[in-house]
């Protein structure tokens, strides 16, 4: 998909600027804008480092793993189906604090485990296979609602391109992601009622 | 806004502050870990660096050839209609296939109008409240080979409709 948003972008850029006249610029636009991307790798470098770091201590000194234990009730209302000894508890709830911090990419492969574990529920309660559990839906939705609560990679930018403040952003974020988590709570919840009662 | 104001200055230091502390309570070499961690920041960092001069390279040529403006005024009269920036309507619409296609809009945003302008602070605000919708399906589903999503997409995309209406409006307050 990536592929063609990625050449097209490229391809209407030429033609386009060849139409307007503006073929130069796009031409400069082109040599500085990796210029830039380089730059900007700079300036996360910084961020990102500052933050994995910190996160190491988190996971050395066990507050992770608190944060694990803390997550378990929370988990248990969202998906009443999960058995409460299955590891998917454990791999959402790690997911959940990769995308809580600010660490999108960490995540993923939490995410990913979590699949496989919810899958194997799903089996073993006898779903059909190449259908989504009720499980699986929650947690996609609640994943794709942003738990976001440190946006790192926005600060970063954001002080790349000279904000005065670059973390100003980080309270008002905080009440747009509770307010879409929240949507998605509720449509889920709501959701899960009407299914039982058919 | 006060509040959300001081919340945002005293969030990033707090949270240092509890994490360190947390640390010496229970005697771990904190440094140690530190430093150990921030290699990782390395990697990921350089990770991303192709996909990024890839993506700037486009939305910066694109931005260049004036076809961005063409767009933004295509737009505009169904932005008008819901109250929603026209220029920012490409970033949301491209933010529900590919973060990192997302990601070189928001820089080329943030170069022309400024992280600190309305629109640099509506922007920052969707992106962190706001996830890639089509992208996360289809990698998390096709993980363990699942054809039939039922209802995740409507709530997905009522989640991120709700990100954006209130990142619209908490913007304009800030």
């Amino acid at each position: 998909m990536l592929n063609y948003l990625w050449g097209g972008m490229i391809l209407v850029a030429v033609v386009y600027g060849a139409v307007t006249g503006n073929i130069k610029e796009v031409g400069n636009a082109a040599l500085d804008s990796s210029k830039d991307a380089v730059e900007l790798c700079i300036t996360m470098l910084g961020v990102m480092a500052l933050w994995t770091g910190m996160m190491k201590i988190a996971e050395v000194s066990g507050l992770t793993k608190k944060f694990l234990r803390l997550a378990r009730p929370v988990l248990r209302f969202l998906f009443p189906e999960i058995p409460a000894e299955s590891k998917a508890n454990d791999y959402i709830a790690s997911n959940m604090l990769a995308n809580l911090l600010g660490l999108g990419w960490a995540a993923t492969p939490f995410g990913l485990k979590a699949m496989e574990e919810l899958q194997k529920i799903h089996m073993a309660q006898g779903g059909k296979k190449g259908v989504a559990s009720r499980a699986m839906c929650t947690f996609l939705i609640i994943n794709i609602s942003s738990l976001q609560l440190i946006p790192v990679n926005i600060i970063a930018y954001r002080s790349q391109y000279g904000s005065v403040n670059p973390a100003e952003i980080v309270g008002p974020a905080m009440i747009a992601t509770l307010a879409s988590t929240l949507a998605a709570v509720v449509f889920v919840k709501v959701t899960g009622r009407k299914e039982k009662r058919r | 806004m006060g509040f959300l104001v001081y919340l945002s200055d005293f969030c990033i230091p707090l949270l240092l502050f509890y994490m360190i502390s947390y640390g010496m309570a229970t005697k771990t070499d904190s440094y140690g870990a530190f430093v150990e961690g921030a290699k990782d920041g390395f990697k990921v960092t350089f990770g991303i660096l192709p996909t990024l001069i890839g993506l700037m390279t486009a939305v910066g040529m694109l931005r260049a050839s004036g076809f961005l403006e063409l767009l933004a005024g295509w737009l505009a009269p169904i932005a008008k209609v819901l109250l929603f920036p026209a220029e920012l309507v490409p970033l949301v619409v491209v933010k529900l296939f590919s973060s990192s296609a997302a990601t070189g809009l928001v820089l080329d945003i943030f170069k022309e109008y400024g992280p600190d302008s309305y629109l640099g602070k509506v922007t920052s605000l969707i992106c962190s409240s706001t996830e890639t919708v089509f992208y996360t399906m289809s990698v998390y589903f096709m993980a363990v080979g699942v054809k039939k999503t039922r209802h995740t997409l409507a709530g997905a995309l009522i989640a991120t409709a709700t990100g954006v209406t209130v990142s619209t409006i908490l913007g304009g307050l800030l």
